[in-house]
């Protein structure tokens, strides 16, 4: 977002267009990072389901992609629920920037 | 001319509110409030107005439905006093934050330990700061004309901001005056159609109000409502002239009396100046050259031109009818700030009155001018606040 100064603010903070919270990248929020290993996954979307904001992206044939990591926060939910293969887990959380 | 009649403050302000016809209000009863929205609400049942009466359960709730009806679009009132205007504390600012043109009869009430249900004017100087217009009335007929202006100002789209309008508790608001009403046609065109800014409801734009906003951007948000504030005064004395034409009552920012060659001014807002006026008129008899001045508009506060008006004088006593307790009185803060523009500085006493309704007196108002004559003398204040009217 563009740093305004006071004079150019709309007023009373209402923001006037629908859905700029995307505008809002809130992944720096992040201490840990959900790693994705695509060939543990059996494509279930508990990560998707579970996700708390939206960062679990599926693809048009309902696969699931990469992570968003513009807004994931790594709050391990996905981790957590992820039921793998075999007992090996297609998420795990990593700490950030190791 | 309108139709002259016998009322109380609160029945005034009904009136008012019953003219102009909000599209929402939301009250919950405090004395002595009570009575004033008590008598709105028959107008609501027996269908003399079109009103959405919310019954809520306290006055933050009361605050909190008036935000959403005016973020939704709407012309909100809403009245309270003392514990309920603090009660709504943290939404008075959300309402002013937000630019949301409420407007509120505060019937002024002191405030609770100990509890009391009498008129000062500790509830509004606590609500100073909370971004809201203030205008303070003498008397009921003030309160009733004060009522249409604060929608003109409030409404007004370079302002959009909440206003109270406030009257003594008990002393206006319970006592029956001489009150001359305007005629329903004039107020409708005085007040005008209400227009909506960015209106929740208005669903083909969609919009957020309430943002988060963090240390980017606050700080300006907090510049841009001050200067919507500093824009108050003369959208107000443009509205004043408006309604002088309609009415031919005269308002201004502050009513200045007999202070043109006046060399000793006492300060003193609401009820308690109609009394000071009296004494005045005693002593100007008696060839002592003293004005008074009853600020109309505290909240923004006319620093410069109440500097201007006082630029003459060689003491000032400023009557607070509230208290900052281990401080001066609210107002007597407001008038020093004014005195520093001055080129010459009058001598200012701060005498603290009134407090939970205990009667202001002539012969309080008398010691005040004796004090203020030795004071213009010797240029010397030996105590800077005092309380008057108290048992010692």
């Amino acid at each position: 977002m563009s740093k305004k100064f006071w004079e150019e603010l709309p007023q009373g903070s209402v923001v006037l267009e629908a859905g700029s919270s995307a505008e809002f990248k809130t992944g720096g929020w992040r201490s840990m990072r959900p790693k994705w290993i695509e060939e543990n996954c059996i494509q279930c979307l508990f990560c998707w389901m579970y996700c708390p904001d939206m960062s679990v992206k599926v693809n048009a044939e309902g696969k699931r992609e990469e992570f968003d990591f513009d807004f994931c926060k790594g709050c391990g939910i996905c981790a957590l629920e992820c039921p793998g293969k075999k007992g090996n887990k297609a998420i795990v959380m990593e700490e950030e920037g190791k | 001319m309108g139709k002259i009649v016998a009322v109380t403050g609160n029945e005034a302000c009904a009136q008012a509110l019953k003219q102009i016809n909000p599209d929402v209000c939301a009250a919950y009863p405090i004395t002595p409030a009570t009575d004033l929205m008590q008598r709105f609400s028959s107008y609501v049942n027996d269908g003399k107005v079109d009103t959405e009466l919310v019954l809520v359960e306290s006055e933050h709730s009361a605050m909190s439905a008036c935000i959403g009806a005016a973020a939704a679009g709407g012309r909100v009132a809403t009245a309270t006093s003392s514990q309920g205007l603090a009660l709504m504390w943290e939404m008075l600012h959300i309402a002013a934050g937000t630019r949301l043109p409420i407007v509120m009869p505060l019937v002024n009430r002191a405030l609770s330990a100990p509890l009391n249900i009498h008129g000062d004017h500790s509830d509004g100087m606590g609500a100073r700061d909370t971004g809201w217009i203030q205008i303070y009335s003498e008397n009921a007929q003030e309160a009733y004309d004060n009522t249409f202006q604060a929608f003109r100002i409030a409404e007004h789209l370079d302002i959009r901001l909440p206003a109270m309008v406030c009257m003594d508790g008990f002393i206006v608001s319970h006592s029956i005056e001489r009150v001359e009403y305007i005629d329903d046609a004039d107020v409708k065109s005085f007040v005008g159609k209400f227009q909506a800014v960015n209106p929740l409801l208005d669903i083909d734009n969609p919009k957020s109000y309430g943002p988060l906003i963090l240390t980017d951007l606050y700080h300006e948000y907090k510049r841009a409502q001050h200067e919507v504030m500093t824009k108050v005064p003369n959208i107000a004395l443009e509205v004043a002239a408006d309604f002088e034409k309609m009415t031919g009552r005269k308002y201004g920012l502050f009513e200045p009396y007999r202070l043109d060659d006046a060399e000793i001014a006492i300060v003193v807002m609401s009820s308690a100046a109609g009394t000071t006026k009296d004494i005045i008129d005693n002593y100007r008899d008696k060839g002592v050259k003293i004005g008074l001045l009853k600020p109309r508009l505290f909240r923004p506060f006319p620093y410069l031109e109440i500097a201007n008006a006082l630029k003459d004088v060689k003491a000032i006593a400023v009557l607070d009818r509230a208290d900052s307790f281990g401080g001066y009185g609210p107002l007597f803060s407001e008038i020093t700030g004014a005195v520093m523009s001055m080129d010459t500085k009058p001598a200012v006493t701060n005498k603290i009155f009134g407090l939970g309704g205990r009667d202001y007196l002539p012969d309080q108002a008398e010691k005040v001018i004796d004090e203020l004559i030795k004071v213009a003398e010797t240029g010397k204040v030996e105590n800077i606040k005092e309380y008057i009217g108290v048992r010692e």
